[in-house]
């Protein structure tokens, strides 16, 4: 008894790499099935698509410091795709989202200007590609900002942010507003479903509109709605007259999962196949290719048949990359090849912890085309591919984004050519 | 088996994972029962953090796992691999170890019994079933809900009418496990499922067969679910003795019970019984999915002209192989297929049934209600017999097994 299934290609892993591969693929009419042991990387980061932050000083042209970042780097993702890549793939995202399932929900931004939304500590954050409801908390703009704090929500301190923002020299200040909840505490989520009530957003409101000032715009953690979220922040602008942009949270990310919605929806609209707790456990392998991979389902290993894979299982965050103990790294998931590695005798870590970590670079060996060095028919995206620091560069979401879309491209292209010869 | 020592050693191998936990909350944001009530804390808090907590020989001191449904959506989603929803289903087991067992927990997890005892007497007990003061005093005595969802018991029962009947010999074997909903409510959908079976060339064989002991083990009653799945599973392994017969059944709760649940949460994995059956079961559209991907399933499909709304169960994605029904909807000329995207209808086998617990399963099953009544679906399609029950209570619309369209397509029923 062996449970098979064949598909013209299997992508495994659920992140933001692994679903724009996914769903351009079934966009081009292949039949697809994205195989994952969870939910990936979306819930936790803040659903803005940073494409490069630092370089290492801070990027405000982000199209323009690509360029400058791959004639330096010709090892970093970002040199095997090539910046017109980056800016397709962004535009094909950016359509996705408009067209989704919330509605008005859009994301704005391009390669051209970074935006410097505040994080939830009142650090800059340089990204092009940003939901509109962040938009507004862009700190390019003059306008004084004033951080709505709650204590319900543990992970976000308003006055925090808000002294941080001013020790940088922008006009913030915080107020708080008392939320009731039901428990000791709540997280984004919870908060975020009662921002669709829009009865509890009006009393929020009221509650909020005495304590602002002067032309301050208004910003929120991250939590303006799960169903309607441009509805939620619409309506919030209105009834209290100004603007009012969200902040991103620690995880659990509102629009992080906003995000996977989107990608979810245009994947199953497109006809592909989504599995969650479909572990990866190994991958039959024979002359230079992957004919297939095992996945665990209930009871037994499901084997998938395909032609192409893609790899997008993400990098030592997700365990998909390994330090062993005798110092060697691997790919956890189909044992391939890793490239990056510091030699042996060389330093590979660093006594700081965020500081450049020579170690951090490792990542699925690949060629010029995105394929994994032996194993010809597995395209690697995202945080897999070797040569990027992307909590330095600000640049995972923009290599995952334009990495996915790029391996789908390759795939259906050489399918096309195939069946043309 | 059964004693303390085991059930230590497979509490050590699920706690093993919990290790894994990175504390990340994507569990927390996907639970549909911590997402509705203050009263279960959430799968991170009372799996990962409080198992930390929880002592050999000493009492439990986190409660609410009580109120976890356990419908597994927390494992399902967890990108580490902890096995969240196992380490609590084995803490509920713990905590009615120390609390005690209310006689209800006792009754409403014996299907067997019920249906035994409801079968010969359906009128009366369904019109029982039916009448006011009646639930409300099962309410005040038994604290099973007034409103809650209660089947009709059919008055017949499926294993009669398959015994009295010989599958057409094809040589192409596979045996049925039809669970007890099938059994005592809907025999109907047994004898679609042998249909559609024996449309597709195989002969279908129905042996002797009792509870899967999931409603026991879901409400922490694991000696008792102990026995019971391993009855069951005596009856099932000498059937697929050979190389390559297989089970299918269309409950599928009870084929994850066999497959996985009963082997991971009931410390059960060395049972060769339970193994064997383990392997070889499969839920109907896994199976039929795999004959069409080889190419073998008849498709000699007639066209349904209707608009349904689908629903996978939260235990029909615990099988880990996605959502088949919607591939082989797919089939069906002139079926228009909702996907309902909500996580959970609510009931989660007895859950929902009880007292205390009935006013959460309705809020869980709110958003998939709102979902179903958005569609604009005449009908509800979904493969687990107590979420389609809860689904019918809850959106006042009929709720069929997915084999129902298949059947109807390949224009089995007359």
């Amino acid at each position: 008894v062996r449970s098979e299934l064949h598909f013209d290609a299997v992508v495994i892993g659920a992140g933001t790499a692994g679903l724009v591969a996914a769903t351009r693929l079934a966009e081009g009419g292949a039949r697809v099935c994205v195989l994952a042991k969870g939910v990936g990387s979306t819930h936790l980061a803040p659903g803005t698509i940073d494409v490069l932050g630092h370089a290492p000083a801070r990027v405000d042209e982000p199209g323009r410091a690509v360029g400058e970042l791959v004639a330096a780097h010709p090892d970093h993702p970002y040199a095997l795709l090539g910046v017109d890549a980056v800016g397709e793939a962004l535009a094909w995202l950016a359509e996705r989202i408009a067209a989704g399932p919330l509605p008005g929900y859009r994301y704005v931004g391009s390669l051209e200007r970074n935006h410097l939304l505040p994080t939830a500590v009142g650090a800059v954050r340089p990204s092009a590609l940003v939901p509109e409801t962040m938009a507004g908390g862009d700190l390019r703009s003059d306008d004084p900002v004033c951080i709505v704090g709650t204590r319900v929500l543990r992970d976000f301190h308003g006055a925090l942010c808000a002294a941080n923002l001013a020790k940088a020299g922008i006009a913030a200040r915080s107020v708080e507003v008392a939320i009731e909840v039901d428990r000791a505490d709540a997280n984004a989520v919870g908060l975020a479903r009662r921002f669709d009530d829009p009865a509890w957003r009006a009393s929020f409101a009221a509650q909020l509109a005495p304590l602002l000032q002067g032309d301050e715009r208004v910003g929120l953690p991250a939590t303006l709605g799960s169903k309607d979220p441009h509805g939620a922040w619409a309506d919030l602008e209105q009834r209290l007259g100004r603007r009012v942009f969200e902040i991103p949270t620690l995880p659990p990310s509102v629009p992080g999962m906003r995000l996977f919605e989107v990608l979810r929806s245009s994947l199953r609209g497109a006809g592909g196949r989504l599995i969650l707790g479909a572990a990866v456990a190994s991958a039959d392998r024979a002359d230079g290719r992957v004919a297939a991979v095992n996945a665990h389902a209930a009871g037994r290993d499901v084997r998938y048949v395909a032609p192409s894979f893609v790899l997008a299982t993400g990098g030592f965050a997700s365990g998909a990359i390994e330090l062993g103990s005798d110092w060697i790294a691997r790919d956890t998931v189909l044992g391939l090849p890793l490239r990056g590695a510091p030699a042996p005798g060389e330093q590979r870590f660093v006594r700081e912890y965020l500081a450049e970590q020579p170690m951090a670079r490792v990542g699925v060996a690949v060629d010029a085309q995105l394929r994994a060095e032996g194993a010809e028919n597995v395209l690697v995206a995202g945080a897999a591919l070797p040569g990027a620091v992307p909590w330095r560069e600000l640049s995972g979401e923009g290599i995952a984004v334009a990495s996915g879309f790029r391996a789908a491209s390759t795939i259906l292209s050489q399918a096309t050519a195939g069946a043309t010869a | 088996m059964t004693d303390v020592f085991s059930d230590l050693l497979v509490a050590e191998e699920l706690r093993g994972s919990l290790d894994h936990c990175v504390k990340c909350t994507i569990c927390e944001t996907q639970c549909p029962v911590s997402n509705v009530t203050p009263l279960f804390l959430g799968p991170k808090y009372t799996g990962p953090q409080a198992e930390r907590y929880r002592v050999a020989d000493q009492p439990s001191v986190e409660r609410s796992v009580d109120y976890c449904s356990g419908c597994g959506i927390c494992t399902q989603v967890c990108p580490q691999g902890v096995k969240i929803a196992e380490i609590n289903a084995q803490a509920r087991n713990k905590l009615k170890r120390q609390k005690g067992v209310p006689l209800r927990d006792r009754i409403i997890t014996r299907p067997t019994w019920l249906g035994r005892l409801g079968t010969p007497l359906a009128p009366l007990a369904n019109l029982s079933l039916r009448l006011r003061p009646l639930r409300i005093l099962g309410e005040k005595v038994l604290k099973v809900h007034r409103d809650a969802p209660a089947p009709a018991f059919a008055g017949r029962r499926f294993s009669r009418w398959a015994h009295k009947r010989t599958s057409p010999k094809t040589g192409r074997r596979v045996v049925y496990f039809h669970g007890c909903g099938t059994e005592y409510y809907e025999p109907w959908e047994g004898e679609k499922v042998v249909a559609i079976l024996e449309h597709n060339g195989f002969e279908v064989e129905v042996p002797k067969q009792d509870c899967c002991g999931l409603p026991l083990q879901s409400s922490g009653l694991f000696d008792d679910a102990r026995k019971v799945v391993l009855r069951l599973a005596r009856a099932l392994a000498p059937h697929v003795r050979d190389d390559d017969t297989i089970i299918v059944g269309n409950a599928t709760s009870c084929t994850l019970m066999l497959k996985r649940e009963a082997r991971e949460i009931l410390a059960l994995a060395d049972d060769p019984d339970l193994k064997l059956v383990s392997e070889r079961t499969y839920d109907i559209c896994e199976l039929l999915l795999e004959l069409h991907d080889r190419g073998e399933l008849r498709t000699d499909f007639k066209p349904v002209e209707e608009h349904i709304a689908y629903h996978a169960p939260c235990q029909q994605q615990g099988h880990w192989i996605g959502k088949p029904a919607l591939e082989l909807f797919a089939l069906i000329p002139g079926l228009q297929v909702t996907e309902m995207t909500a996580r959970c209808c609510g009931i989660a086998g007895t859950y929902g049934l009880k007292a205390e617990k009935y006013d959460i399963a309705m809020d869980v099953g709110r958003e998939l209600f709102s979902q179903v009544e958005a569609s604009g679906a005449a009908t509800v399609a979904c493969d687990s017999e107590t979420c389609r029950w809860q689904i019918a209570h809850g959106t006042k619309r009929p709720a069929a097994h997915p084999i129902d369209y298949l059947h109807r397509a390949y224009g089995l029923d007359g």
